[in-house]
């Protein structure tokens, strides 16, 4: 009885919208590289944080008062007064890096099996939009607490803007809205945090996603699990039904789809990721200081410039690119260029081998030493500058740009190893 | 690729490393409070009441609240603890004119609510113990963790006042470095050096609550928090091993 009632209901949103033809084409019947590691996982984490941020960012919305006289005092109101605020307020400033985690973990991924390259150009392009608009998220979410380091960190980054000639300065005053960091800076960062770079987020992870599914996902073999229709043999196609957007034109091999499979997995990683999440939020909240600053605990004085300015975690291998270059302008476009040359690596990247497990020595050790000058690059930005450590920044500059010009030379004709004809698990 | 992964581990380790030679150069005496003895923060509130506060609000936090969490009766705070004609639902301001007062100290004495958070526990704790007397200053002392500091040694009466031992270093360009390397109490203070270390200490930690009065509160609810998720992970484990039973 209650059974036919809800296929009956099901049958009737059927008729109208696409709702099982949704869920079986993207779910219950998307083709899933059977051989996923670790590495797979954040993915759904990066879409978890995601809903974590919009949530809570919400309640706080909801207590938060978005102006200089009031910013700083309405934190601190959500922190005690607030039930839960404090929860809230954690869980959010939390998210914040553990979304950049879990990004530059994802990116990893792509880097070493080759997700970037022909034909998945796009869906690394979309993931770079994300990155990039997720940067300036953090960076505008990071001013709103009004404290020291919201006001001089955002006073730091909105100045490079000024080394740009001829139009710099006026760039500078209508980023800010004012003369200095201001209430209107403030409430236009404000606006722009809560409602138009969320709202950009989700447009683009829809489309990261809509670009994956057409393509399919890859794996850690980096060899596709789609082949010319007729070639596969009954023990490769396996015992799975496939939506027919996928199976219809092309052989499926080493596939399971991806619900319930993946979505039992997803749920353990999930499991997982929020042990390491909850066991910041209540027991080290701080982040020993790279998560929430000691310096932003203080409201933001602009008359009182903090000893060391020192931008979040996140953001410091690009701020030590920045530093290393004596020349502002030139240090400018070097910051601008780290982020920017990532957008090109599908058209740098020219061998035809994707994953790490099949290609030379040479991409494996320019892979760890482009990993190892990033991680250099991100204590050294936290750090303040010192000779010694500004030639090193600099050695690690030329290691992070150099990984994607040695690439480029020696990737046309790589020597490669031969490639499995089904993937190894 | 495990090797790498090593590498990059052990790498990340050494972050910390790191960050903490970026540190400050004064050496801070570790002050061992703790959050949980209600004495211990009751007279803190006291001190701070009676020493800090006329200057200092802690402008964040309400009197309420810390009557409720400190186990203090709401008539015992009204008559012992609230000096202004505030309410006892109000926010703790002192009536102190900021604008005047600016004039008198250089500076509007800063809100310390937050101060443990900003600073550090420890660096109050040292602070407290470290004014001695320097006459070239407004109020006759100074401070080896702030130095020129803008406040009088307002735990006077209790510690007593320390005379400095100075340190002169001339350095290759024959210019004079003074540094203070030792302090010594005048032990004039009510307190006994011990009694006053107890003192400050306690002080410090009504301070590290004022900064974050859920701490505890936080604590105990993630051990909760932690044990269910960790029963999660295990259920979605054997979720995940029965699903894929057939496929390896």
């Amino acid at each position: 009885m209650l059974k036919k009632l809800v296929l009956d209901g099901i049958d009737w949103v059927d008729a109208r919208i696409p709702m099982t033809e949704t869920w079986n084409k993207h779910l219950a019947q998307y083709p899933t590289p059977v051989n996923f590691n670790f590495w797979y996982f954040f993915g759904s984490l990066a879409m978890l944080v995601l809903v974590n941020q919009i949530l809570t960012g919400i309640w706080l919305t909801m207590h938060y008062n978005p102006s200089a006289e009031g910013a700083f005092a309405s934190i601190e109101y959500i922190m005690r007064d607030v039930p839960y605020g404090w929860l809230l307020r954690y869980m959010h400033s939390t998210g914040a890096s553990a979304f950049f985690v879990v990004i530059y973990l994802h990116m990893f991924r792509g880097l070493i099996y080759g997700s970037y390259q022909k034909p998945r150009e796009l869906i690394w392009i979309f993931g770079m939009l994300i990155f990039l608009v997720l940067m300036a998220e953090a960076f505008m979410g990071y001013l709103l607490p009004w404290g020291q380091m919201s006001f001089w960190g955002a006073q730091v980054i909105i100045s490079l803007f000024g080394a740009i000639p001829i139009i710099g300065d006026d760039l500078t005053l209508w980023i800010r809205g004012d003369y200095v960091i201001s209430g209107a800076t403030l409430n236009r960062f404000f606006a722009l945090h809560v409602v138009a770079l969320p709202l950009a987020l989700v447009a683009l992870v829809f489309l990261h996603i809509v670009a994956l599914h057409e393509v399919g996902s890859n794996n850690p073999d980096g060899v596709e699990i789609k082949q010319k229709k007729g070639t596969a043999s009954e023990e490769a196609k396996g015992k799975f039904t496939f939506h027919k957007q996928y199976s219809g034109k092309k052989d499926i091999i080493d596939a399971v789809p991806f619900h319930p499979y993946f979505t039992v997995k997803d749920i353990m990683g999930v499991s997982g990721f929020l042990i390491c999440f909850a066991a910041v939020i209540f027991f080290i909240p701080e982040g020993g200081g790279y998560f929430l600053e000691p310096p932003n605990f203080e409201a933001a004085n602009g008359l009182k410039t903090p000893d060391h300015i020192a931008p979040v975690w996140y953001y410091t291998p690009y701020y030590a690119i920045l530093r290393a270059i004596p020349d502002k302008l030139i240090g400018v476009v070097f910051f601008g260029g780290s982020i920017a040359i990532l957008f090109l690596l599908p058209w740098l990247d020219r061998c035809k081998v994707k994953s790490i497990r099949y290609r030379s020595w040479k991409h494996k050790l320019n892979i760890t030493q482009f990993i190892i000058c990033f991680i250099v690059l991100g204590v050294l930005g936290a750090l303040p500058a010192t000779p010694l450590l500004t030639t090193v920044a600099q050695v690690a500059s030329v290691g992070y740009f150099g990984f994607f010009i040695a690439l480029w030379v020696y990737s046309k004709n790589e020597k490669t190893k031969p490639l499995p004809t089904r993937l190894t698990h | 690729m495990k090797k790498l992964m090593i590498a990059l581990v052990a790498l990340l380790f050494t972050f910390p490393m790191f960050a903490s030679a970026a540190g400050g150069n004064v050496h801070l005496e570790k002050a061992n409070y703790d959050l949980s003895d209600k004495a211990s923060l009751q007279n803190g509130a006291k001190l701070f009441m009676n020493y800090c506060f006329a200057c200092h609000s802690t402008g964040h936090q309400r009197y309420q609240r810390v009557a409720t969490d400190l186990g203090i009766p709401d008539e015992l705070m009204r008559e012992n603890l609230i000096f202004t004609d505030s309410k006892i639902g109000d926010l703790m301001h002192n009536s102190m004119d900021k604008k005047e007062s600016a004039k008198w100290f250089g500076a509007a004495p800063p809100d310390l609510t937050l101060e443990a958070r900003l600073r550090g526990a420890d660096w109050i704790y040292t602070y407290l113990h470290s004014f001695y007397v320097d006459e070239s200053r407004p109020f006759g002392v100074n401070n080896t963790v702030f130095p020129d500091v803008g406040m009088p040694h307002v735990l006077e009466e209790l510690q007593g006042i320390s005379t400095p031992t100075y340190e002169v270093v001339v350095d290759a360009d024959g210019i004079e470095h003074k540094t203070v390397v030792a302090l010594t109490s005048d032990e004039t203070g009510e307190m006994s050096s011990d009694e006053y270390d107890q003192a400050v200490l306690d002080l410090v930690n009504f301070l590290v609550y004022a900064g974050e009065p859920n701490k505890l509160e936080r604590q105990s609810l993630g051990i909760w928090v932690l044990a269910f998720l960790f029963v999660l992970f295990i259920v979605s484990y054997l979720l995940k091993k029965e699903y894929w039973r057939d496929i390896h």
